[in-house]
């Protein structure tokens, strides 16, 4: 299983480029065993969605 | 909206324009142009606005395409700075040894609440304001203008692994800034 560090390396560079099949299958994996990155991926997600909507009201 | 109502609401709309515009260009004349230009755009444009949320939407479109084009003007001069590509050791202190977070991060709780909550968008500009010029414009190129990743590449000439360590660094900065300003302090 990947280390949480390689982990978060793919949620951020998932957000930026297509992550191959292998690189999908081991993100959903360790996410589903790992709370920590499920955290970090909810913060990632987030950011994205305040940026899109920025400058806010 | 009457034409009196139309330049009224523009006007109080501008210190907002120009802000967005700031944190984008950096440089004060050329946020003031594109602002400058919009307003006109807005004034000249035969399209009929129910309110002004509908205005601030559309008028925020047209500077966001203003400031595109100036950025590809600029691109083309050539002056973005390159980043070092090596040096995440500021990043890698978060985990241990075996690549396990040091401090695990945060829930920050449900997106569509946090972003109706009053002050979250000042601090977030303010975070913005705190990234260094060359993860700013890539980072805004590609999230708050919307552009592909391998747009943004080519239009400022940087290598494909150049962009991801760039975008990595700046929502990486940016969640550290949000943790520690936002969601840490409250
Ligand atoms: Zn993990």
């Amino acid at each position: 299983m990947k280390s949480c560090k390689e982990v978060h390396r793919l949620v951020i560079e998932g957000q930026d480029r297509k992550l191959g099949f292998t690189e999908r299958f081991s993100l959903r994996v360790h996410l589903m065993l790992c709370a920590a990155c499920r955290r970090f991926d909810a913060q990632m997600d987030l950011l994205r969605q305040a940026l899109r909507r920025f400058p806010g009201d | 909206m009457t034409d009196p109502d139309l330049q009224q609401s523009l006007q109080q709309m501008r210190p907002t324009l120009l802000r967005f515009a700031m944190l984008q260009l950096r440089n004060e004349a050329a946020a003031e142009d594109v602002v400058q230009e919009t307003l006109l755009a807005a004034l000249e444009g035969k399209s009929s606005f129910s309110g002004r949320s509908q205005l601030k939407t559309w008028a925020v479109s047209i500077l966001r395409n203003k400031i595109v084009d100036h950025l590809r003007r600029g691109s083309r001069e050539g002056s973005l700075p390159q980043v070092d590509e090596q040096g995440d050791e500021d990043f890698d202190a978060l985990f241990d040894g075996t690549g396990h977070w040091q401090e695990a991060p945060g829930d920050w709780g449900d997106p569509a609440k946090v972003l109706e909550q009053r002050g979250f968008y000042e601090v977030l500009e303010l975070c913005m304001k705190a990234l260094p010029e060359n993860l700013a414009r890539v980072f805004t190129m590609r999230e708050v203008l919307g552009f592909e990743t391998e747009e943004i590449c080519k239009e400022l000439k940087m290598s494909s692994s150049n962009c991801w360590v760039v975008l990595y660094r700046a929502r990486m900065r940016l969640r550290e800034c949000l943790q520690l300003r936002w969601f840490g302090a409250r």
